[in-house]
């Protein structure tokens, strides 16, 4: 009964999430007069939308990394994987001719949209019912072919340890990236051009028959499913099987006496994690509105990796808090950094175009130095656990008093 | 006159060009502690890690009841019933005391209440700690945790690896208590140890390895009493 009860709380936070994210948006269509903040053109929405999708990533590469103890590089190529994946099955039979003109139309004349409007109709529900199945089954087929060419790679790779790990799939996502955009496989890829014309967050805005949005969902859809993805996640790791990982990475020999398959859960942690890096990469080309190989670099990956260790190496929502934090910072507020800045008549020194990176790094080894733990080391956030600690407090002071 | 749990068979192994054991054979039968004693290097832990599948061994059989188990998987054989409480106790550090024994018991799907109940009777302690990680326990703690661990496998045969290492003498009696009432409790036990002393009292029969062989064999008492035993393991000759 005790178990239900903190499943109903914890439901009941995330719809207040989702509602909260809901209202966010639309506030502005609603009440006019809103700041500029609440604008849908506002950094606020970009940081939000592309903090969802990074912490599907970051929390993808905690259960490799921070759970399973297998220390892997090749993030960015299974999200390479899952955004041409979804790219490739959701662009518009109407607009492949356009997209693909370098190499006269692409390879294969198949839509996942266009196959459900067939079935569903194009206007109204219809279309929105194909709309959500063309890419929730795209979401999906995106992280399983990650996942597969995970399970290809991890056959050899994951005989490795630890840093030869690294070295072996950062090579990967090297060499996938160089395939990507090689000319020949244009009629499939684009070559090194981008695929664009496929639904992305901004085609889940419910708009009446002129073309007025009357309903934005851009900022919830990744929100939802992102966080559809943590709490499968989550539930894995508090599974019998998460239970293994932990074991295989606190010790190995010890997992293995105890009778644990050493090489079927790595390998399970490993296609597992390179799938939702696949669903996170299918986000990401949504997100930016188009699927281009160059943009899936090793920087990304370090990117990624950065957060998984300022929000805390075997914690989830330390790497979904991070996210959130590292995105703001670095899409916004920390960019008043690159712009010349006057008070009054005085020119304020060292601000130029870059220096939000010098600070940045600046920032993040200080981080690395002094708070080697992360934000939350491999503790959970935890809203009651916060609440008894504050109440705690409170009550002491409260004795103290008298 | 019992049934032999496990018998080896000129059991060989070696890491790279070194061997580590040279040909030994042995037996441990239903309901019997037998104990392996030997000095560092001997091989003792290099057969245990043999029985269990860590290691694959370069010659030899290894039967557990009746089945020929040699160089299968170790999954393979702890899902037989075959748990070992590996050398420095090797407990999970991040780990609460509670998964720590929940993954004893990885490869059985059945109901593990009665059997966490069974574990926290012989480590009270335990259960006090069940919340707490690991790594956070005493010595003597891990080493109970290691034993408790291994003991929700249900085991047939429960294979230990130094318990009394590293530990104090106290500690050490207290671990041996546990052996005896694990051993009373009907579980068979196969014991290595450097602590000859203490081995020699609890185990129905004993053997002393050297060099990778065998040198000498008997029943607990019997080598207690045994000169050269007591020369060369348990410290001290008397002189009366």
């Amino acid at each position: 009964m005790k178990v239900k009860k903190k499943h109903t709380r914890e439901i009941a936070g995330i719809i207040i999430l989702f509602l909260f994210v809901i209202l966010l948006e639309n506030i502005s269509g609603v009440i006019p007069g809103m700041p500029a903040i609440l604008q849908p053109t506002s950094p606020l929405f970009t940081v939000l939308k592309k903090a969802a999708v990074y912490s599907l990533v970051a929390v993808s590469m905690n259960l490799l990394n921070g759970f399973t103890g297998l220390f892997s590089l090749g993030q960015a190529g299974f999200m390479l994987l899952g955004a041409y994946t979804y790219a490739i099955l959701t662009v518009p039979t109407d607009q492949k001719a356009q997209v693909y003109y370098l190499f006269g139309g692409c390879a294969f004349d198949f839509s996942l949209p266009d196959l459900f409007q067939g079935i569903f109709g194009n206007t109204g529900v219809g279309s929105a019912v194909s709309l959500i199945l063309a890419t929730l089954i795209a979401l999906i087929l995106a992280g399983c072919v990650a996942g597969f060419f995970a399970y290809l790679i991890g056959i050899p790779v994951l005989r490795l340890k630890s840093d030869y790990l690294a070295i072996a799939t950062l090579g990967f996502a090297e060499i996938l990236r160089a395939i990507f955009q090689w000319q020949k496989l244009g009629p499939v890829t684009n070559g090194a051009n981008m695929i664009k014309g496929f639904p992305t967050f901004s085609s889940f805005n419910i708009t009446d028959t002129t073309g007025n949005t009357i309903l934005r969902l851009s900022t919830f859809v990744p929100f939802f499913i992102t966080t559809v993805c943590i709490i499968l996640i989550v539930c894995l790791i508090n599974s019998s099987y998460g239970r293994a990982f932990k074991s295989i990475r606190d010790d190995e020999i010890a997992a293995e006496a105890m009778g644990i398959g050493l090489f079927k859960h790595k390998m399970l942690s490993f296609v597992i994690s390179s799938f939702f890096a696949g669903v996170g990469g299918a986000m990401f080309a949504m997100y930016v509105a188009n699927a281009q190989a160059k943009a899936f670099t090793s920087v990304m990956t370090y990117e990624i990796l950065l957060i998984v260790v300022i929000g805390g190496i075997g914690s989830v929502s330390g790497s979904v808090l991070a996210t959130f934090l590292y995105v703001a910072c670095s899409e916004w507020w920390l960019r008043f950094l690159d712009s010349e800045m006057y008070l009054g008549s005085f020119k304020v020194p060292l601000l130029r175009n870059g220096f939000r990176m010098v600070v940045f790094s600046i920032v993040i080894m200080v981080i690395v130095l002094f708070f080697s733990e992360g934000i939350m080391g491999d503790n959970e956030l935890n809203l009651a656990g916060l609440h008894r600690r504050f109440q705690r407090k409170h009550s002491a002071a409260k004795k103290e008093r008298e | 006159m019992s049934e032999d749990v496990l018998q080896i068979k000129d059991l060989q192994i070696s890491y790279g060009g070194i061997e580590a054991v040279r040909g030994i054979s042995f037996d441990v039968k239903a309901g019997e502690v037998v104990t392996l004693i030997g000095a560092n290097g001997a091989g003792k832990s290099s057969t245990l890690r043999a029985i269990s599948g860590l290691v694959k061994p370069k010659a030899g059989t290894v039967i557990f009841e009746g089945e020929d188990i040699t160089g299968k998987d170790s999954n393979a054989i702890v899902s037989k019933g075959l748990m070992m409480v590996p050398e420095g106790r090797r407990i999970f550090p991040n780990l609460t005391v509670l998964e720590n024994l929940k993954i004893g018991a990885y490869l059985r799907n059945d109901d593990l209440e009665a059997d966490l109940e069974t574990v926290y009777g012989y480590f009270p302690r335990l259960k006090e700690r069940s919340w707490q990680a690991g790594g956070t326990l005493s010595g003597g703690e891990q080493q109970m945790l290691a034993v408790g661990r291994a003991l929700m496998g249900r085991p047939k045969l429960l294979m230990m690896d130094e318990p009394s290492l590293g530990l104090a003498p106290i500690v050490v009696q207290g671990i041996f208590e546990i052996i005896n009432r694990i051993h009373e409790a009907g579980t068979t036990v196969l014991l290595i140890e450097q602590n000859a002393n203490m081995a020699l009292h609890v185990a129905d029969r004993a053997y002393v390895i050297e060099n990778g062989k065998i040198s000498m064999e008997g029943t607990g008492k019997e080598l207690l009493a045994d000169e050269k035993v007591r020369e060369a393991y348990l410290g001290s000759v008397d002189h009366k």
